[in-house]
């Protein structure tokens, strides 16, 4: 057991954990924040995605004792159901998800996202890597292709993040 | 997942001493491949150095116009920065190339040189594979065999290196600057880092146990069009059947190297000088000992393609 | 209440607030992670004890013996579940292989323990310490080794085995134009992104399941089958359920598990399946060989239609009933279809997404794509000449809509298909070689017993209680919509409490049955109730009008608040169905139309643009139908370019069996997606005239992407996956 203390969604907490405790499971399991998914567990779907310092990271392939002092923003950080954030407003009002499994991880992604692209991080597809960035379609796509929808909302979300970033930029 | 202890390295020296001296230990960085492996009981370490706490992660100019990368710098933070995206593209554009964008936040420089191979029977424990428990045979030769090697593989395993990263940097003719148990540092080039599988394929790289990484070093600029092209099945968060690296001079010389074949970066020198006479000279060259199996022969003919279309669009 | 004949105008009708675009209403539970899926309920019971599952290390065979020790001495280990131990165990109505196994080993990864432990990372860790001895027995693994043995099906939820009319065998002899091909489909995986997870607590002998099942009902009185407990004893609740596609419409070995894992740990368990176990572990689409004569005259008209395909799968397992669709789909005079099983030993075969049709249509309409090639004829045009009205193999039975025809037309005009060049291999755009691909849709519409209960309180709120799930399909918003119709009260006056055994049995979700059906049990409940306050104003039920929150008849109108009194009003009641089903074919149609680029160089295929039309009765919520299609249209891509569980023959399990291994489409690999429904209101399949369109969605995707890489590239693969590997051979040289 390993004492750890880190901030989820600006409160600060104190865990003694097994150093095997995943992030993920830190959250889900000993904090009762489940609104961050796991899918896999193995890094290989995004619903376990999180906001870690400003940047958004598979909570599952990462363990809580390394996160001594970090800033955590999960789902339940970024709105409430009669209090949401523009991105899952927007969710909503696009029909975003389906089953809702995959929906708080590509919503965290999604927020994400739009930082990478302002702080000027290229992508794949980004077709001159020494031009500013934009978010074109073609972008935002290729940013998002770490968190799978099984349900196939994708061309939903898009139109969703597409709002968001069209009001936000 | 077997229980281990967990310290917080102070310095590089320290960290490479007690992997060295502290039984069955193991360096751990953003975690994104030993965790998953680790969950598998594919690696059991008994004890995790987490080397994050050393101030590993700059990326500084050498004396003469290269740039110095240090181990922990993430994926992310390698692929936006401005010198790589200007005298750098090939590594730019091969660490966007791969995983996701969670994933490349989190992974870091050593770590990625260092994954381990994504075989399906070396994920599977409970079936034979040398790597996995040497002696225990290879299901994946007469098995499911698409992904794997066409080149320098052996009796003992057809395994693939899946990096990105590390094609881009064999292109590069980058060196990995280490710093020993004892605390000696030292430099390996690229190409001697990673081994090919022969009898031994459980050991796959030329470090010494406990041996750290703390950079790798590009040597100054070399210009030319730099391109890194990934040929894969879904458009983006999979592996590469096939990628090529390749800087082209305006006089058509130039550097290619391959990832997806084989057990490492796949270049060869010789091969280079085919360079002005076209792709198929090239990898006449290049693969001239492949031994492909018959879910992956398909991988020649595409090398084939893949490097013409990246000559093509590098010539303009 | 019995729907014996077409239905006539009805409050439904209205279409006030049926029919709309309306936003889930469980939308901002699922966009803050406020919506509680089965393994998350922290809420309901303390001192929760974790389960993990230890799969079979072999494909066949059985357990010499099992050592537990070091399990058992393990730090935290509570219990552990294993056959030797579990006591007599009963096998579920719906499942094929046992779902804890031992002795014998029935497939790869099919549960052989349970470890019980304090925490996850202790049962995890435990799990791993069985020692387990196994004699490995040769399995049968290979389906195309299978095909010489396997045998006729007994006649199931797909038909009889064989259907025949006229004289096929002469009649294609005879046809000017043949086409014989074959083409195989792979196993799937249904890779839903929640795995099957529940938690199960004992209180006494009364047995509480959280759990992720699409089939309340189903799963409840399977569990207590396998159990040997009364029915009545076992409660399921599943109120989320994180994707399904039929791989959770029967009990799995984490409900069987977490139950038998509490009764011996003495404390509720939680079980997930771990990801790596759950493409082995659970059922996955079974594979297929099929082949496909047609025999045309020159001007396009189908004379001799012929469709066998080959399916395996474990004992008292299924066939995958790919030629449904080839009985009802084109006309012809002389037609046969048959299928067989063979014995395989590989993981349970069993309904994915749109079963039987969805590989199916992936063959037959490549064969009309290659027929209308040979003709010489536009693809479109050819499926348009051999429509029909009728049940080709009943001519008596017509189908109650069918607008395949201006589903096709209404896509070809918007899609922009006049302006495709039908030579193959003739479009280019940059490094792309571009073709375009049609192909029909089709599914058939189910209709089966629903029930709903209906509570009026004195607020004047509607409270539906039903055990139908929402798999994402949009079930809360459109049984919300129909109580709101129904009692004319606003949708915010609706409450809709799903997924539960307590509640009246429903349809459950699968088929595509669940929307239809499910609406129009509530639809039945909501007329008792409607009834039940009228009677109790005293108004002539059948003048009754519910419209803005209150009851009007003459002139007297009353508040429903006011008419629910201090007790409020509870009506139940189902939705069950005469003979409408057998006098009439009830089916969804539509047209896919995909536009693909393939790289030409590296073969890589990118598909460009996606359309799709559909005519499927009623659209109860065209924002949430629409997501069902456009879903559908993407799990078909994956069908299409990258879906395979490999089978390694030797060891006997698909082998890439994770998601990074197993690839499912990603957001790079799906374009925009259009998507529009005709106007259609079917009076013959319900009250709601309705009908289903999840699974249409998926029905022929794949086969409208392989005519689109067709025409791209003059390639024509027909062995799914459709992947560049297919093609390099054949690409024509570059420079
Ligand atoms: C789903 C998925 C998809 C992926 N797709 C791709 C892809 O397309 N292309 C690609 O290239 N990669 C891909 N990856 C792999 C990813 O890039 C690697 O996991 C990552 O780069 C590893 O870096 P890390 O820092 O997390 O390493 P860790 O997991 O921390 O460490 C990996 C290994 O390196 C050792 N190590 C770490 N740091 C040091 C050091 N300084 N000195 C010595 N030893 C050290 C560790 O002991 C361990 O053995 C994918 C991964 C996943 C999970
Ligand atoms: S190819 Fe290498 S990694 Fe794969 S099974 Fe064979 S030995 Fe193991
Ligand atoms: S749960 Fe972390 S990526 Fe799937
Ligand atoms: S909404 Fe179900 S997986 Fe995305």
């Amino acid at each position: 057991m390993t004492k750890v203390s880190f901030d989820v969604n600006g409160d600060t907490h104190q865990l003694e954990l097994d150093t095997r405790t995943t992030l993920l499971d830190a959250l889900r399991e000993h904090l009762h924040l489940t609104g961050t998914k796991k899918g896999c567990d193995h890094g290989q779907c995004g619903a376990c995605t999180v906001i870690v310092d400003g940047r958004r990271i598979n909570s599952c392939l990462t363990l809580a004792v390394m996160h001594e002092g970090d800033e955590i923003t999960t789902i339940e950080g970024l709105g409430a159901p009669d209090h949401l954030h523009p991105m899952q407003a927007a969710f909503v009002k696009h029909d975003g998800y389906q089953c809702g499994y995959c929906t708080p991880g590509q919503i965290c992604s999604a927020v994400a996202v739009l930082d990478e692209v302002r702080s000027g991080i290229p992508s794949h597809v980004t077709a001159d890597l020494t031009a500013p960035v934009r978010l074109t379609n073609a972008e935002l796509r290729e940013r998002m292709s770490g968190n799978i929808c099984r349900c196939g909302a994708y061309s939903n979300i898009a139109d969703a993040i597409g709002e968001v970033a069209g009001r936000s930029a | 997942m077997r229980a281990f202890s967990y310290t917080r390295a102070q310095s590089p020296a320290e960290a490479a001493s007690a992997a060295a001296h502290t039984d069955n230990a193991k360096f751990i960085a953003g975690g994104t491949n030993l965790l998953d492996l680790m969950k598998l009981e594919i690696e059991t370490p008994a004890h995790l150095i987490d080397v994050n706490g050393l101030a590993l992660d700059r990326i500084e100019e050498t004396p003469d116009g290269g740039l110095r990368i240090g181990a922990l710098v993430r994926n992310t933070d390698l692929a936006a920065n401005e010198r790589v995206r200007r005298d750098y593209a090939v590594l730019s554009r091969a660490l966007l190339a791969g995983a996701s964008g969670q994933l490349r936040n989190k992974a870091t420089t050593a770590g990625n040189l260092l994954q381990r191979t994504r075989c399906p029977y070396f994920y599977d424990t409970n079936l034979p594979c040398n790597k996995r428990k040497p002696g225990s045979g290879c299901a994946a030769i007469g098995g499911a065999s698409r992904q794997h090697a066409v080149v320098g593989v052996s009796e003992a395993c057809i395994a693939t290196h899946p990096s990105d990263m590390a094609v881009a940097m064999r292109a590069l003719d980058a060196t990995v600057e280490t710093v020993r148990p004892d605390g000696a540092a030292r430099t390996i080039p690229i190409a001697e880092l990673h081994r090919l599988p022969g009898d031994s394929p459980e050991i796959e790289t030329t470090l010494q146990p406990g041996e750290l990484i703390t950079a790798v070093t590009l040597p100054k600029p070399v210009g030319g069009t730099q391109a890194y092209r990934k040929v894969r099945d879904r458009a983006s968060y999979a592996f590469a059947l096939v990628s090529v690296a390749a800087i082209v001079q305006p006089d058509g010389t130039g550097r290619v190297a391959l990832g997806g074949v084989a057990h490492k970066p796949w270049r060869v020198e010789a091969a280079e000088a085919e360079l002005p006479r076209g792709a198929k000279a090239v990898t006449a060259r290049l693969f001239a000992d492949a031994k492909p199996t018959q879910d992956n022969a398909f991988k020649l003919p595409l090398a084939e393609r893949t490097l013409a279309a990246v000559l093509r669009e590098a010539r303009g | 209440m019995r729907f014996e004949h077409p239905a006539t105008f009805n409050p439904i009708d209205q279409l006030k607030v049926v029919g709309h675009p309306t936003s889930r209403i469980e939308g901002p539970l699922k966009t803050t992670g406020t919506a509680p899926y089965a393994y998350e309920r922290h809420d309901v019971v303390p001192n929760q004890a974790y389960g993990y599952i230890v799969g079979a290390a072999i494909g066949k065979g059985r357990i010499n013996a099992i050592d537990l020790a070091a399990a058992k001495d393990a730090p935290g280990v509570l219990a552990i579940v294993t056959a030797d131990n579990a006591g007599k165990l009963g096998k579920g109505e719906r499942n094929a292989a046992p779902l804890l196994g031992g002795p014998e080993i029935a497939h790869y990864h099919q549960a052989v323990a349970l470890v019980v432990a304090e925490t996850f990372e202790q049962a995890r860790a435990a799990a791993q310490l069985l020692r387990i001895d196994y004699s490995k027995a040769d399995g049968k693994f290979d389906l195309a080794a299978g095909v010489d043995g396997a045998i006729a099906p007994k006649p199931s939820f797909g038909g009889p085995a064989d259907t025949a009319v006229g004289t096929f065998a002469s009649a294609f002899a005879a046809a000017p134009v043949q086409l014989d091909a074959r083409y195989t489909t792979p196993d799937q995986g249904h890779a839903m992104m929640e795995p099957h997870a529940s938690i199960a607590a004992w209180d006494g002998d009364k047995l509480t399941v959280w759990t992720s099942n699409q089939m309340i009902a189903w799963g409840a009185g399977d569990l207590a089958q396998t159990l040997g407990i009364p029915k009545d004893k076992v409660r399921l609740i599943s109120p989320y359920i994180g994707g399904g596609f039929g791989g959770k419409l029967f009990l799995r070995a984490d409900v069987l598990l977490a139950a038998l894992g509490a009764r011996a740990a003495k404390r509720p368990v939680k079980v997930a399946l771990q990801r790596p176990l759950m493409f082995n572990n659970t059922t996955h689409r079974p594979a297929t060989i099929q082949r496909i004569r047609i025999g045309a005259d020159r001007d396009g008209t189908i004379t001799a239609i012929g469709h066998e395909s080959w399916s395996g799968n474990v004992k008292d397992g299924e066939a995958e009933t790919a030629v449904s669709q080839t009985r009802l789909l084109y006309a012809g005079a002389n037609r046969m279809t048959a299928m067989r099983l063979a014995a395989l030993d590989l993981p349970e075969g069993n309904a994915m997404r749109a079963p039987g049709e969805a590989s199916g249509m992936m063959a037959l309409e490549i064969a009309i794509d290659e027929l209308a090639e040979k003709l010489g004829m536009d693809p479109v045009a050819l499926r348009i000449k051999n429509d029909t009205q009728v049940d080709p193999e009943h001519p008596e039975r017509r189908f109650s809509q069918r607008q395949f025809v201006q589903c096709l037309n209404e896509g070809a005009a918007r899609f922009g298909w006049s302006q495709r060049n039908p030579k193959p291999g003739q479009v280019r755009d940059g490094r792309w070689l571009v073709g375009m691909g049609v192909a029909a849709a089709f599914r058939n519409n189910l209709v089966t017993k629903s029930g709903a209960r209906v509570r009026l309180d004195q607020q004047g709120v509607v409270t539906v209680e039903t055990d139908m799930t929402d798999i994402g399909t949009g079930s809360y918003t459109i049984i919300a919509q129909t109580a709101a119709e129904m009692m004319g009260v606003p949708l915010e006056k609706v409450v809709v409490r799903l997924g539960d055994s307590d509640f009246p049995v429903s349809c459950g979700s699968g088929g595509q049955w669940g929307g239809n059906n499910s609406t129009a049990g509530v639809y039945a409940a909501c007329v008792k109730l409607r009834e039940a306050i009228a009677q109790k104003l005293g108004f002539n039920s059948d003048e009754a009008e519910f419209a803005d929150g209150l009851v009007r008849a003459g002139n007297r109108s009353v508040p429903l608040a006011q008419a629910a009194g201090q007790d409020g009003l509870v009506a139940e009641d189902a939705i069950e169905y005469g003979d409408l089903a057998k006098t009439w074919q009830q089916s969804t149609f539509g047209a896919h139309f995909v536009e693909v680029g393939v790289d030409a160089d590296t073969a890589e295929i990118r598909v460009r643009r996606m359309l799709a039309v559909c005519a499927a009765g009623r659209i109860l919520n065209p924002k949430a139908a629409r997501s069902q299609v456009i879903g559908a249209m993407t799990m078909g891509v994956g069908a299409a370019l990258m879906e395979d569980l490999v089978v390694d023959k030797r060891h006997g399990l698909f082998i890439n069996h994770d998601l990074a291994s197993y690839e499912v489409p990603v957001h790079a690999d799906i374009p925009h997606q259009d998507m529009v429904f005709l106007d259609e209101t079917d009076p013959v399949s319900s009250p709601m005239k309705a009908k289903g369109v999840a699974e249409l969605g998926i029905c022929g995707v794949a086969a409208a992407v392989a005519n689109a890489v067709h025409n791209a590239t003059g390639i024509r693969v027909r062995d799914y996956p459709i992947t560049l590997d297919k093609l390099i051979g054949q690409l024509p040289e570059v420079g």
